[in-house]
């Protein structure tokens, strides 16, 4: 573990800052409990709604709006998705919006003047937030990644983290933990993404957690070929063709049809559908999409221009730590929220995307610090006397750093997941041939000699790569985001999640029947 | 990419070393930041936020360095464009009252 710099103590560490862990921190905090939030980058512009701008649902219980959402998820969600637990999402999303509005947001308002909160733009959402924890004296510490977590008799108690410029460890103990760090979308380059490598799955499982729904972690998200801005929503309003001009016209979604011609060539899209009004909208709501286009000099609504896919894995995807109806893991102490926690019961085995998730981040952010709070309080005032150890076990090898082998190690693992080829569209063959090469990385031990904070995100990429390789074997169908070509359609008997763990040992396994609220 | 930090427009306040997701910068001593790792930066444009005097240039190309000048951008008016596009000033958040987002639901192609 090295030297311990410094030791600090809180009642409750949320680790993550983006919308999930910002919500968790100040519930925690409005109980009445002491909070450290900590980030790998900054409490503000780190993840994926800082960089992304995020539309959320903004819905009353009852209304004909609020079903029209809670039918597409359930219609969406091939038979994963619970009506209740949307529900539920949806109200405590209200809640927040209506208490953000109070705490003096700048929400903007429709022409006829009534309130708009169905967009909060990232940035600006999350620089609110941090101002409003620090007044709340939660502690935010920036530019300092966790590494691994600390357990006392089986109950999760603090966590080792490490400054990224000075490389000094800091060791926080804590009553309770809240894992926020986001999904991970396998430094594919999709926007935000970089700081999300899933770490806190790897961590997580370290301490005996368990994940699921992880093969549903295949969402890419469209963005200009040469840029990172995977921002989808315009393309609803697009044309797409190949090379020589022809319309992609043939059946099944966007994403699908695009990804099957990309593998054949370039691709290209126009914005031709737009109307002058929504072009106006678009560009006073989401300056972000259009910095790539303006400083290219392409006009996106008159000319084409080429496409790719990019991974975005559990960002966008549905895939994360197994939670109980709120946001319980399987261990004592720990919490999980936002993208960290699996999304299955409120997207099912699609993307989450475009409302849903930040609403998922929102809620499960509360209640993650409202049920760690509670926690905490149970356990008395006896929890800082516990004894803890680390989790990870992993001795340090002793051979030359080197990081070209670090570097070959992520390069093979990316190849592994991202590729459209094997990745999008995958069966027996290609998942056997990735587990494989994923073992064989993880066993070797001669890489993990590097740099610690890119080592530990390497080992948490290998993991949460090996997670969804090994679920998706499993998973002999086709059913929304597990595309597998050798089973093509949907099986009504395997309408079952699975779950997944284990990390020198990594399992895979159906669970029971549950409770489902649509067949598929 | 991150490609430029303007000598000649920064004053030297630092907040881009702090802002930066991705640790791209190093601070300096009575200069300017350097950018120190290029290859970590995922191009979200965040820092241009930041910075109170548009100093910084992140190119649109996310894997590939575009290599323009500052002279050409200042010419092309791209220096700043994210951030006042946005509405921020000196590092504050001003402008989501502006959003006119909502039209993208209001014909019922998508349904949030
Ligand atoms: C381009 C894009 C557009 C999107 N648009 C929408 C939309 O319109 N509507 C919608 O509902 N959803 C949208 N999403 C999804 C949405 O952004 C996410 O669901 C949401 O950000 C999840 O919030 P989070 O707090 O769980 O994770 P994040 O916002 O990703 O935050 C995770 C945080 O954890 C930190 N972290 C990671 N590892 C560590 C570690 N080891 N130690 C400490 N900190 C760590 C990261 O630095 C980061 O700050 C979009 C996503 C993308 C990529
Ligand atoms: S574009 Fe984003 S990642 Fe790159 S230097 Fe600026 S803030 Fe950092
Ligand atoms: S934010 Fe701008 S002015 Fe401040 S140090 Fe960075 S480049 Fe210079």
């Amino acid at each position: 573990m090295g030297e311990t710099a410094e030791k600090i103590e809180a009642d409750i560490l949320v680790i993550g800052g983006g919308p999930a862990g910002c919500w968790a921190a100040w519930n925690a905090a409005a109980n009445g409990a002491s909070v450290v939030l900590i980030d790998k980058g900054y409490v503000g512009t780190s993840g994926a709604t800082a960089a992304g701008n995020t539309t959320t649902i903004y819905t009353r219980r009852g209304t004909a709006e609020r079903a029209a959402t809670v039918g597409q998820r359930v219609r969406l969600g091939h038979g994963f998705t619970e009506a209740e637990r949307v529900e539920r999402v949806l109200d405590r999303t209200l809640e927040n919006l209506d208490l953000l509005a109070k705490w003096g947001y700048d929400f903007p308002s429709y022409e006829d003047g009534r309130p708009y909160r169905g967009m909060l733009r990232g940035p600006d959402y999350l620089r609110f937030m941090r101002q409003k924890l620090i007044k709340a004296r939660v502690k935010v510490i920036d530019h300092c990644p966790v590494e691994q977590l600390l357990v006392s008799d089986g109950a999760v108690a603090g966590a080792v983290a490490r400054f990224r410029r000075s490389g000094e460890t800091l060791e926080i103990r804590s009553g309770a933990v809240v894992i926020a760090t986001g999904g991970c979308a396998f430094l594919s380059g999709a926007l935000g993404t970089h700081n999300l490598t899933g770490d806190g799955y790897l961590m997580a499982a370290e301490a005996g957690a368990v994940l699921s729904g992880m093969e549903f972690s295949a969402q890419y998200g469209i963005s200009p070929a040469y840029s990172s801005v995977t921002k989808g929503v315009v393309y609803f309003w697009g044309t797409f063709s190949d090379e020589q001009g022809n319309v992609l016209t043939a059946p099944g979604d966007r994403q699908s049809v695009v990804a099957s011609e990309l593998i054949r060539g370039p691709v290209y899209a126009i914005l031709d559908k737009a109307s002058p009004r929504l072009q106006e909208g678009f560009r006073r709501g989401q300056p972000n999409i259009f910095v790539p286009f303006d400083r290219m000099g392409i006009d996106p609504f008159k000319e084409r221009f080429p496409i790719t896919l990019r991974h975005e894995g559990t960002v966008r995807g549905t895939g994360g730590l197994k939670i109980d109806h709120r946001s319980t893991t399987t261990v004592p102490g720990l919490f999980a929220a936002g993208d960290a926690a699996t999304r299955q019961g409120m997207s099912g085995a699609s993307t989450g995307g475009g409302g849903p998730n930040s609403s998922w981040a929102m809620a499960t952010g509360s209640w993650a610090g409202e049920d760690a709070a509670s926690y905490v309080r149970s356990l008395g005032a006896n929890w800082r006397a516990r004894e803890a150890r680390t989790t990870n076990q992993r001795k340090t090898p002793s051979s030359p750093p080197s990081s070209d082998d670090l570097n070959s190690v992520v390069a093979q693992t990316k190849q592994q997941i991202l590729p459209l080829d094997g990745g999008y569209f995958r069966n027996q063959e290609s998942l056997s041939k990735a587990s494989s090469i994923l073992s064989d990385l993880w066993d070797d031990e001669a890489w993990r000699s590097g740099d610690r904070a890119k080592v530990r995100e390497a080992e948490a990429l290998i993991a949460t790569s090996r997670w969804a390789t090994e679920s998706a074997l499993l998973r002999k169908e086709s059913r929304g985001l597990q595309r597998r070509t050798d089973f093509p359609d949907p099986n009504p008997l395997l309408a079952r999640s699975i779950d997944s763990g284990g990390t020198d040992d990594i399992w895979a396994s159906f669970q029971p029947q549950q409770k489902m609220s649509a067949a598929s | 990419m991150i490609e430029i930090v303007s000598e000649d427009r920064c004053v030297k306040c630092d907040l881009c070393v702090d802002a930066c997701p991705d640790n791209v910068f190093d601070a300096v001593p009575d200069s300017a930041p350097v950018i120190a790792r290029q290859s970590d930066c995922q191009t979200c444009f965040l820092c241009e936020l930041f910075c109170p005097t548009d100093a910084l240039y992140v190119s649109p190309l996310s894997e590939a360095i575009e290599g323009s000048t500052e002279t050409d951008l200042i010419a092309k008016g791209v220096m700043g464009s994210f951030r006042r596009e946005m509405g921020w000033k000196n590092a504050k958040p001003r402008g989501t009252a502006g959003d006119m987002s909502y039209r993208i639901f209001e014909t019922g192609t998508i349904t949030p």
